[in-house]
């Protein structure tokens, strides 16, 4: 909300592509809280129940041999990876974006000299207004 | 073979992309005829796909990426669905996708300068991401193809003057305003339905009974205004007219017709098929009149602001602004006419919207001037553009046989059969008002400086220019404007037939 604010009621177009990247980490913090449970671990699954290291052996230690043998995987113990994933696209996405738009604000502030935007407004209204 | 025509739509451009930009900005011939093979290949095939659905062989083609398979009835991986509209959009895409390539075979290279490559990548990129929108299943991926799209288009508009950069920031701003709404939206369905594949989260949704449930309600709110950002909804419409009118030519010729149709066509898939219409318009929501007021409210004020402009381009915008208004008011109707009826006007508005602003962008380009006294006398000197655009005029005021008439006949029944009289209204109102504006141009267009008018805008550039005189424009650029002027005469004509496939897709 705080980024949304800034980007809406700042002059500065750089404090609002900061708002912009506030807004865009707080929905991908969204997404990854939604993946916690309280009682998982990493979500990485050992195939092998014999070959699998200490890490993965503690999660499986406390389900019994039976559970390892046949590799089936009790949800709980594992938080839900769906989410990261799809914030790892997210994050690209977001990184794409605000790199364009400091490019496109580099460009403009080779045309109009500032980065504020009353005074490019000012600037342009002589010519033309809309 | 046909259920792999989904993926190849998106292949062909994709590789497209590739390959111009490995070409480099030495050749910027090659280039053209790289994206106009590799669109054409596209609309070709997305073309086979209509015939494909319609034949009625598959009614469906559905298309999982990677080969995931099905399992316990959910889907693990990312789907590909086509059927009848998202075939006609996708055509629609493409096709003027192709059509405006052809234009910008001139255009690129005066410009854009040194970056025809990337333009040509950027467009093609573009394509796949429109396509992708329109064709994908999962509403995930749907976030990331319309973020593609955006980028794509946000870059695009950034190539104009320097007007134009500070219009792509703006749309920067607003675009991810939108996609992060929508995204939140996803993610509260998400956590209730624990599925991201369309079709899946409705079965959740209605097995589940979830259709009053607090986060169901926020989530279609959220993702209603990130779309509603992205296509320009009547309060939310700021970035658009600038946008769309300081981009290259060819930029605004391409987006203007498909990039807001797109997200209606978003908007009728979320409303139908992800939340359905028990949940749309049967709950104890107030939306649906609400809604249908501020269409109402986007579609006088879009046609009154055009009326206002004296610039050609920027009339040609405020006007999206009230065919969205349209659209989503269509949309919102609650039977089947309006929103087949929306439907129908995605295409129809498609086609004569490209029309009108390639008719603009050539009078721009040869008189050097983009207010209405442009057309001063035009009729005489460009005889085949004027046509084009008269055909584009004609269709946007609603005259039979062109589509718009069509479209707009089909919306206004819809709004008396749901007993919106405040939508067929506001409809015949904007209708008037294009007539006012559309006459005003061919009044000058015809009879040339009109004695008795006081001429407080006179053009001394063009008039004290005797040497060269206004001529047309070369046959790269009058055969796309024929190609569109001819498509919303064919839709008009055909307007029976693919009505009654869209309405029968829709039930």
């Amino acid at each position: 909300m705080i980024g949304l604010y800034a980007m809406i009621t700042k002059n500065n177009l750089i404090k609002k592509l900061i708002g912009m990247a506030i807004f865009q980490t707080a929905i991908i913090l969204f997404y990854v809280s939604v993946g916690v449970k309280d009682t998982a671990g990493i979500p990485i699954i050992s195939h092998h129940g014999s070959e699998h290291h200490q890490e993965s052996s503690d999660i499986h230690s406390e389900e019994g041999p039976a559970n390892v043998e046949h590799h089936t995987i009790d949800k709980d113990k594992y938080a839900n990876p769906l989410p990261h994933v799809l914030m790892l696209t997210a994050i690209v996405v977001g990184v794409s974006t605000l790199g364009l738009a400091l490019a496109i604000s580099q460009k403009i502030y080779k045309s109009f000299g500032t980065l504020e935007e009353d005074e490019i407004l000012n600037q342009l209204r002589p010519g033309e207004h809309d | 073979m046909t259920e792999h025509f989904p993926i190849l739509i998106l292949l062909v451009p994709l590789f497209g992309a590739l390959i111009v930009i490995l070409l480099g900005r030495e050749r910027s011939e090659q280039c053209w005829m790289t994206s106009l093979v590799s669109l054409g290949i596209s609309s070709i095939i997305s073309l086979f796909t209509v015939i494909a659905v319609l034949s009625g062989k598959v009614q469906t083609i559905r298309y999982r990426m990677g080969g995931w398979p099905e399992s316990e009835g959910y889907e693990v991986g990312i789907e590909l669905r086509v059927d009848i509209l998202a075939a006609l959009v996708v055509f629609a895409v493409t096709f003027v996708g192709f059509v405006n390539t052809i234009y910008s075979k001139t255009r690129a290279e005066a410009e854009v300068q040194g970056k025809v490559p990337f333009f040509y990548a950027l467009i093609q990129l573009l394509i796949v991401g429109l396509c992708g929108i329109v064709m994908t299943n999962d509403a995930f991926n749907l976030y990331v193809l319309i973020e593609i799209t955006s980028l794509t288009s946000y870059a695009l508009i950034a190539m104009g003057n320097r007007r134009a950069a500070l219009s792509s920031f703006n749309y920067v701003i607003m675009g991810t305003i939108g996609a992060s709404f929508y995204l939140l939206g996803v993610g509260y369905l998400y956590i209730k339905t624990g599925t991201l594949n369309i079709d899946d989260i409705h079965m959740v949704l209605g097995n589940d009974n979830l259709w009053d449930h607090q986060s169901i309600i926020v989530a279609f709110i959220f993702i209603m205004l990130g779309v509603w950002t992205k296509m320009a909804f009547f309060p939310l419409h700021g970035w658009l007219p600038n946008a769309y009118s300081y981009a290259p030519s060819m930029t605004g010729t391409f987006m203007a017709p498909l990039m807001t149709k797109v997200m209606v066509y978003v908007m009728i898939r979320v409303m139908v098929w992800l939340f359905g219409y028990e949940f749309v318009f049967l709950g104890q929501h107030v939306w649906g009149e609400l809604i249908i007021w501020m269409s109402v409210l986007a579609i006088v004020a879009g046609s009154l602001l055009a009326l206002a402009r004296t610039d050609i381009k920027k009339m040609l915008t405020y006007l999206i602004v009230a065919e969205v208004g349209y659209m989503v008011g269509g949309a919102w109707l609650g039977n089947v006419t309006g929103q087949a009826g929306a439907f129908y006007h995605i295409l129809s508005d498609a086609a004569m919207t490209f029309c009108l602003f390639i008719a603009a962008s050539i009078v721009v380009l040869r008189v050097g001037d983009s207010r209405i006294n442009a057309f001063n006398d035009l009729f005489r000197k460009m005889p085949l553009t004027m046509i084009g655009f008269t055909v584009g005029a004609l269709s946007m005021i609603g005259l039979p046989p062109t589509c718009g008439f069509f479209s707009k006949w089909y919306l206004i029944s819809g709004g008396i059969e749901a007993g919106q009289w405040e939508y067929v209204c506001a409809l015949i109102f904007s209708s008037l008002v294009n007539a006012i504006i559309f006459f005003r141009i061919f009044e000058r267009a015809y009879f040339g400086k009109i004695s008795g008018v006081k001429e407080d805008l006179s053009l001394p550039d063009v008039d004290a220019n005797p040497s060269k005189g206004i001529k047309e424009v070369p046959w790269s650029m009058l055969i796309p404007l024929f190609i569109a002027s001819g498509s919303v005469l064919l839709l008009g004509i055909m307007n029976r037939s693919l009505f009654e496939w869209i309405q029968a897709a829709l039930k």
